[in-house]
């Protein structure tokens, strides 16, 4: 029987990848192939698509946007809830835990009961359909994810490091800079991971708050689907494009993505 | 390990992270909550209403309908994901290049933008050109998830447990590679079957993490709400419109603003019950 054991995870991957060849093998073909009847593979294998997709600006324009209230959300959520992490893991304080708790609720908080307060918040400030409206409203479950995941992380560095760099005379800022950072620089690569891949997946909040200066690639591709005829290729094409940033970081990160979902309690 | 020492000036260190959140989170929930006592004709004007919407949703049987729908959606995933991906964890390589290619390819579904899930399902399922749909009727069985309830549940729950499957076996791996190999070669001298091993030494080891997988997928399947819209739209008819889609589109699609809110506010206290379990059990062991 054990000899038989590799056959588990090889028939689950081969299931995981079906869907995955689909789109790739659509994306390949021209709208006229698809529409016209069921090919295992592309008949006239085409780069149009793709090539659609890398010159026209309503599509490329919704990556460049989308990646750019990612890269915002990342940067300010991990820097936000670095000294956070660190507060939780090193210190009792008035009312941590109900704090810690209540970030967790935020993470867990269903974002369509937000959709319609979140356009009405952030049409009253001005920030509607700006990449700041998208990179805040997703910190409502990055700052509690990075918050958890640095925790865990943090917790597993004995706490002499510290007691000996005060004792050595470190002002606070300077060693938590210069070694507590680094110390946990695993920690803080994949709590920037979980709050990218979070931010890029989460599309309900992104679409509501934005209309066309800011719009994701989500929104150009419902825009497509309903108003350009069917053009599944293109379509399929963009959806494979937006598969490119996970599949290119996940290589580093397989070893502690479970540690990241459980939100850094493995 | 001594106890953390008590210093409350960590309170400067927390509220950047205090102010970034509660904005996001207290100034919208205080949003919802006015409009679920409230009674809005337009024109900006709002009567006090008292708890008439709660009453209202929680005898509405449409409230009931979509949350018997989540409930039955959120049981079924669960009762296939868990074993599932127990299953493919035990089955795992323990080290070397096939660990790596197992993480990094089944880690893949965890990554695709929501929306694109749903569309991709959407395409890999069509009954005249989807590899799944065209396959299926092939094969002899009639086969359409726009039109028939319960191929659309079929397809709707074969898209989460493609999905989602990985998460639970990647914390399910994560839990058996943390057994020492002593405890292996222990069963092996007592003569212990394949099934002792996993019952005596694997399953108490994975205890706490399948606790945290399970909780993580109840919650997480109970938001659920791009991959489905995308997928079937909520239909054919109201089939497969579970909690987030229902509440979707009371707000947004018929502007009831009352209703939806007392139902958002619902919602979220089932969530917030959910998530108390949860950090009961996340902070176990640490309090120890």
């Amino acid at each position: 029987m054990t000899r038989f054991k590799w056959l588990v995870p090889a028939l689950y991957i081969l299931f995981l990848m079906l869907p995955i060849y689909w789109l790739l093998s659509m994306s390949f073909k021209t709208t006229n192939e698809i529409l016209g009847g069921f090919t295992l593979w592309p008949q006239k294998f085409t780069i149009e698509n793709y090539a659609k997709i890398f010159t026209d600006p309503t599509w490329y324009m919704g990556y460049v946007n989308s990646l750019t209230y990612v890269v915002i959300n990342t940067v300010l959520s991990v820097a936000v809830a670095l000294p956070a992490a660190y507060a939780f893991s090193r210190y009792r304080f008035l009312g941590d835990k109900h704090l810690f708790f209540w970030l967790l609720t935020n993470r867990m908080a269903p974002a369509a009961v937000f959709a319609l307060p979140f356009f009405q918040l952030y049409s009253a400030i001005g920030l509607f359909d700006t990449y700041i409206a998208v990179a805040l409203a997703h910190c409502l479950f990055n700052v509690p994810l990075a918050v958890w995941i640095l925790e865990g992380f943090m917790s597993g560095v004995p706490r002499e490091l510290d007691e000996l760099a005060f004792i050595d005379g470190y002002p606070f800022w300077k060693f938590f800079l210069k070694i507590f950072i680094p110390a946990i620089a695993a920690g803080v690569g994949v709590a920037a991971f979980f709050c990218f891949m979070f931010s890029w997946v989460e599309l309900l909040l992104a679409k509501t708050l934005t209309a066309v200066e800011a719009k994701p690639i989500a929104a150009t591709m419902t825009r497509t689907a309903s108003t350009s005829g069917y053009e599944l290729g293109l379509l399929a094409a963009a959806g494979a494009l937006t598969m490119v940033p996970g599949a290119f970081v996940i290589y580093f990160v397989r070893n502690y993505i479970a540690k990241g979902f459980a939100l850094g309690r493995v | 390990m001594s106890a953390k020492p008590v210093n409350h000036r960590a309170w400067w260190l927390v509220l950047p992270v205090v102010i970034l959140v509660a904005f996001n989170a207290v100034i919208p929930l205080m949003t919802v909550v006015n409009y679920s006592v409230q009674e809005t004709f337009g024109n900006n004007k709002f009567f006090f209403e008292g708890l008439t919407w709660f009453n209202q949703v929680v005898h509405s049987s449409r409230f009931h309908d979509s949350l018997l729908r989540q409930l039955m959606f959120t049981a079924i995933i669960l009762a296939i994901e868990v074993p599932l991906g127990v299953a493919i964890a035990l089955a795992m390589p323990r080290k070397g290049v096939w660990l790596s290619v197992c993480l990094v390819l089944m880690s893949m579904p965890l990554l695709i933008p929501w929306n694109v899930v749903g569309a991709m399902w959407n395409i890999f399922a069509l009954p005249d050109i989807g590899l799944l749909g065209w396959s299926l009727n092939r094969l002899g069985i009639d086969y359409n998830y726009t039109q028939e309830p319960f191929a659309a549940w079929a397809t709707l729950i074969a898209m989460d447990v493609w999905h989602w499957t990985s998460l639970v076996a990647l914390l399910a791996y994560a839990g058996i590679s943390a057994i020492p190999d002593a405890y292996y070669q222990a069963a092996k001298i007592d003569g212990a079957s394949a099934w002792s091993v996993f019952r005596y030494v694997q399953l108490p080891k994975m205890k706490h993490v399948l606790t945290i997988a399970v909780l993580l997928r109840f919650m997480d399947s109970f938001n659920i709400y791009t991959e489905p819209v995308v997928l079937t739209g909520g239909g054919p008819g109201n089939a497969t419109t579970l909690l987030s889609i229902d509440l979707v589109k009371i707000a947004l699609g018929q502007f009831d603003l009352g209703p939806a809110a007392a139902m958002s506010l619902i919602y979220f206290l089932i969530i917030l019950l959910l998530s108390w379990v949860f950090y009961r059990v996340m902070t176990r062991g640490e309090e120890e």
